[in-house]
C-alpha cells in the first residue's frame, strides 16, 4: 500500500468520516481516494480545490502564509482540507457525528508524513 | 522625547500611510501629551475614516481631555464600524456609569464580557458597579487618575494586549466591497480592502460546494495558518463576516466570537436597510 493510501486509510477510520481523497488543486484531479459508495470524488476535487485556492488568496491578502487547514461546515456535514506541498490537498468529507478534532489531527499528521 | 515616541515618529514620517499613528497617538496619550496625540490621531483618522481603532484612539484622547461627549460619539462610531470592539463597549459603559446610568453601563459591560470573557477588567468593573452604583465625583477621566485607561485597556493592533489576539473583523458584500470593520496585517497595515476583494464570491462558492457535496447550507469556514486564523460566517445570503485572530486563540472560541459578530452584523444590516 502506498503512503498516500495509508494516509487515506487512517483518516477514513476516524468515526464519522465518509471518505478522504488526495487532490491536485490547480487541475482539480483526484490523485488517490477512499470514499464510501455514491460519493463523487471528482466533484469533491473540483469544488474543494477551488474553494481552498480562493481562501488561500484571501489569507495571502491578509498577510498570512498558505493555510494549513480549512474546515467548511454545513448544516449536514463538513469538508476538511489540509493543503500540502506540491499543489496537493488532503480532503475529507465528514458527517455531523464526526469527531472533528480527531479527524483534523489525523489529517495534519498524514500531511506531515506525506510532505 | 522618549525613544519609543522618537522611533514611532520616524516610522510614521517614513510611511505616512502606515498604521503607526495608532501606536504613536496612544504613546503620546499615555505620556499626557494630549495635543500631540490628538493631532496624530486626527491625521490618521483622516486617512482611515473607517478604521474602528482610530475612532477608539480618538475617544480615549477626548476622554483624557475631559470632552466626554466627543469621547462618547467616537466610541459609538468605533462600535458601529466594529460591533465586537470591547474597548468601545467598556468606554461607553464607563461614560454611562459617570452619568449615573448604571443600567446602560451594566448592559454594555455584559455585552463586552460575552465577547471577551477572558478580560479581567470587565468583571472587575461590574463588581465595582454593584458595590458603588454611583460613580465617585472625583472620578475624572484624565491621565492622572487613569479611569479611562483602566476601563478601556484594549488590544489595539499596534499594541496587542495578548487577550484574544484581535486582528480585526470585516463585513464584506457579495461584490468584494467592505461594508464595515477593518483587518490588520502582520505589519499593522490595514488589509481590509485587499481581503474583501479576495472574498468576492466566497459565499456563493461555499454555498455551491456545500450543496453539491450534500452538506446542506454552509454555516462557517475556519482557516488555520501559522500566522493567524480566519473564521468566515454568512450573516446574510450575500454577505460574509471575516474574523481574524492570532493562532493562539482556540478555533472553537474564535467561532463563538464570529457567531456573535454575525448576529450583530445581521442587526446592523437590518438597521441600514
Amino acid at each position: 500500500m502506498s503512503a498516500a493510501n495509508t494516509a487515506l486509510e487512517r483518516v477514513t477510520q476516524v468515526p464519522g468520516v465518509r471518505g478522504s481523497l488526495l487532490i491536485s488543486v490547480t487541475d482539480g484531479l483526484v490523485v488517490a481516494e477512499r470514499l464510501m459508495d455514491g460519493i463523487d470524488g471528482r466533484a469533491i476535487a473540483a469544488l474543494a480545490g477551488s474553494l481552498v485556492q480562493r481562501l488561500g488568496r484571501a489569507a495571502a491578502g491578509a498577510g498570512l502564509k498558505i493555510p494549513t487547514f480549512v474546515h467548511l461546515r454545513g448544516n449536514a456535514g463538513s469538508v476538511l482540507a489540509a493543503p500540502m506541498a506540491n499543489d496537493l490537498v488532503l480532503v475529507a468529507l465528514v458527517g455531523l457525528d464526526a469527531n472533528l478534532g480527531l479527524a483534523r489531527l489525523e489529517m495534519l499528521d498524514a500531511v506531515g508524513h506525506l510532505n | 522625547m522618549s525613544d519609543d515616541i522618537r522611533t514611532l515618529t520616524s516610522r510614521l514620517a517614513e510611511e505616512p500611510a502606515s498604521l503607526a499613528f495608532l501606536e504613536l497617538g496612544e504613546a503620546l496619550r499615555r505620556r499626557g501629551q494630549l495635543d500631540s496625540a490628538y493631532k496624530v490621531a486626527r491625521g490618521g483618522l483622516g486617512r482611515y475614516p473607517n478604521l474602528a481603532e482610530a475612532h477608539d484612539l480618538m475617544a480615549r484622547i477626548f476622554g483624557d481631555q475631559g470632552d466626554l461627549a466627543a469621547a462618547f460619539d467616537a466610541w459609538v462610531e468605533a462600535l458601529r464600524l466594529d460591533p465586537m470592539r470591547t474597548s468601545a463597549l467598556k468606554g461607553i459603559a464607563f461614560l454611562y456609569y459617570r452619568a449615573g446610568n448604571v443600567a446602560e453601563a451594566r448592559e454594555h459591560l455584559q455585552r463586552a464580557v460575552e465577547i471577551d470573557p477572558d478580560d479581567p477588567s470587565i468583571p472587575q468593573a461590574l463588581a465595582r458597579m454593584q458595590t458603588s452604583p454611583r460613580a465617585p465625583e472625583s472620578a475624572q477621566p484624565h491621565v492622572g487618575s487613569q479611569p479611562l485607561t483602566a476601563v478601556t485597556s484594549q488590544s489595539s493592533p499596534a499594541e496587542p494586549s495578548g487577550g484574544d489576539g484581535d486582528r480585526g473583523q470585516l463585513l464584506v458584500d457579495g461584490n468584494g466591497l467592505r461594508l464595515s470593520g477593518s483587518l490588520v496585517g502582520p505589519n499593522n497595515e490595514d488589509v481590509g480592502d485587499r481581503v474583501a476583494a479576495e472574498l468576492a464570491g466566497v459565499s456563493r462558492e461555499a454555498a455551491r460546494t456545500a450543496k453539491l457535496l450534500g452538506l446542506g447550507a454552509w454555516q462557517a469556514i475556519a482557516v488555520e495558518s501559522p500566522e493567524g486564523n480566519l473564521y468566515l460566517v454568512p450573516p446574510t445570503e450575500n454577505t460574509v463576516l471575516l474574523t481574524m485572530r492570532d493562532p493562539a486563540l482556540p478555533m472553537a472560541r474564535l467561532g463563538l466570537i464570529a457567531e456573535r459578530g454575525a448576529r450583530e452584523a445581521r442587526a446592523w444590516l437590518g438597521g441600514e436597510a
